[in-house]
């Protein structure tokens, strides 16, 4: 089963909703057991990272993801789950995951012109070949809503950017987790095309090196 | 790049739509959800109903009814309409909407804006505003006032300074809707859209008056604006949204082309 952890971070039913649209079965869920055995798990989040963090610490979900980490269970983290399975975000300076090297920063414009929170629909370009990203091309959009973005420290964690005043990364992934700046369950046709390649995925990265862009 | 974003607005009244919009095909008369539907499958970047006539005694029928549409479309949309409180607002996220919208109600009592923004985050609070044309006074230093209860209340508020307290209270975006140019299918409140745009760092998506699609191409181009929202010029059956991207995209704005 995939488990929704839900450790209050705002609309995860949309998560959900788009999980059963395209055929795949999902539980929106708090039990440490539950998600600690369950076939994938998708982290999702809106919001803000210290009071994500603070759930995810005071509920024990933030250990279980961890342990679920380390298990070899695949993980899709969206939105603020993509920002806190970094070491650090700048966000109210919290300490978050650590499961991938890095800190999540915001956004730095000199383009005043150019708005923050970035809100809307953007194209996203893919860096590295990956199961979850295979088939988006130049052309496909999806939607964000974010003032912060996923920094990691190491480029070979760096899956996708996508480009807001310059590029940031918008797709990060290490192992058996994966993660999204954007919102594949609010994205449309793509982004339900993107669900269903993470509910078939079977958590290898498959990096290949000089296979940048598509 | 961001694309400039196509929002399709629909007025609901107890779940159903309401008279006023006139439709082609018989069988979505009454039934807004397979209206967003359709509107999802054309290309529409995001939706917004208004629940108008929203009371404590139709909440529970709002809330089924964006039940429905959530589980029908996969595309942000927003809520507006009665919304007076957090627990408003949280029932409404709950129930599948991204985003509300706040308009009479703030301009009565501004801490609203920061509950529901403290609440559910700024990028899921829009502050709504009506605004008329009016003469500059001291107060009123932009010429432009804000207005509630469907236009029908003067506020003395100056839509400029309003946009700004929006913002800094917490707003994570902007309606500016010209109760001027609202229904005239003239276009946008262009001197307005810019103003606003101009002065506030939060997306501003121009409302009122879209008449033809030139209208649209003025609002990003001329207006400064984020997004533009759409009613009759779809609901009519006169554009669709695919052919109001298309055209957009040939006059150089970027929008989303593929859906």
């Amino acid at each position: 089963m995939l488990a929704i952890i839900d450790y209050g971070a705002g609309n995860i039913g949309s998560v959900q909703r788009a999980c059963a649209e395209t055929g795949i079965q999902s539980v929106i869920t708090a039990n440490i057991d539950a998600i600690k055995s369950a076939d994938r798990i998708i982290f999702p989040g809106v919001g803000a990272a210290p009071s994500a963090m603070e759930n995810l610490n005071r509920t024990g979900l933030g250990v279980a993801l961890k342990q679920a980490f380390a298990a070899g269970i695949p993980i899709l983290g969206i939105c603020i789950g993509a920002q806190v399975v970094l070491d650090r975000s700048e966000e109210g300076n919290t300490i978050c995951l650590g499961l991938i090297p890095g800190t999540t920063v915001r956004f730095k414009m000199q383009d005043k012109s150019l708005k923050i929170p970035h809100i809307g629909w953007n194209n996203v370009q893919v860096m590295q070949s990956h199961p979850v990203l295979e088939g988006i091309g130049k052309e496909d959009e999806f939607y964000f809503v974010h003032s912060y973005y996923p920094q990691p420290a190491k480029k070979e964690n760096v899956y996708a950017v996508s480009d807001y005043g310059g590029d940031f990364c918008c797709a990060v992934g290490y192992k058996n987790l994966f993660a999204v700046q954007f919102h594949p369950e609010k994205s449309g046709r793509f982004g339900l095309q993107m669900l269903q390649r993470f509910a078939k995925w079977n958590g290898k990265a498959q990096s290949i090196s000089g296979n940048r862009g598509k | 790049m961001l694309s400039k974003r196509l929002i399709v607005c629909l007025d609901v009244r107890e779940g159903k739509l309401a008279k006023s919009i006139k439709f082609v095909d018989t069988k979505d008369i009454g039934d807004p959800v397979a209206k967003a539907r359709q509107y999802y499958e054309d290309g529409a970047d995001e939706l917004v109903f208004y629940d108008i006539n929203a009371s404590r005694a139709n909440r529970d029928i709002t809330l089924k009814f964006v039940e429905a549409v959530a589980a029908q479309i996969f595309i942000p949309f927003s809520v507006g309409g009665g919304i007076r409180s957090i627990e408003d607002a949280s029932k409404l996220r709950l129930a599948g909407a991204e985003k509300v919208n706040v308009n009479s109600a703030a301009v009565k009592r501004k801490e609203l804006i920061s509950e529901i923004s403290g609440a559910i985050g700024a990028q899921s609070t829009i502050l709504s505003m009506d605004v008329k044309k009016t003469t500059r006074t001291k107060e009123i230093p932009s010429g432009y006032e804000i207005v509630i209860n469907d236009g029908t209340v003067m506020t003395g508020l100056d839509a400029i300074e309003w946009a700004k307290t929006g913002e800094k209270l917490g707003a994570g975006e902007l309606v500016v809707n010209s109760i001027d140019a609202d229904g005239t299918k003239d276009g946008y409140e262009l001197t307005l859209t810019r103003m606003i745009a101009d002065s506030v760092g939060i997306p501003v998506i121009a409302s009122g008056g879209a008449g033809k699609p030139e209208h649209l191409y003025e609002a990003f181009a001329t207006g400064h604006a984020d997004a533009a929202l759409v009613a009759s010029i779809v609901h009519y059956g006169e554009y669709t949204c695919r052919q109001l991207k298309d055209y957009l995209h040939s006059r150089g704005i970027k929008v989303r082309t593929r859906f």
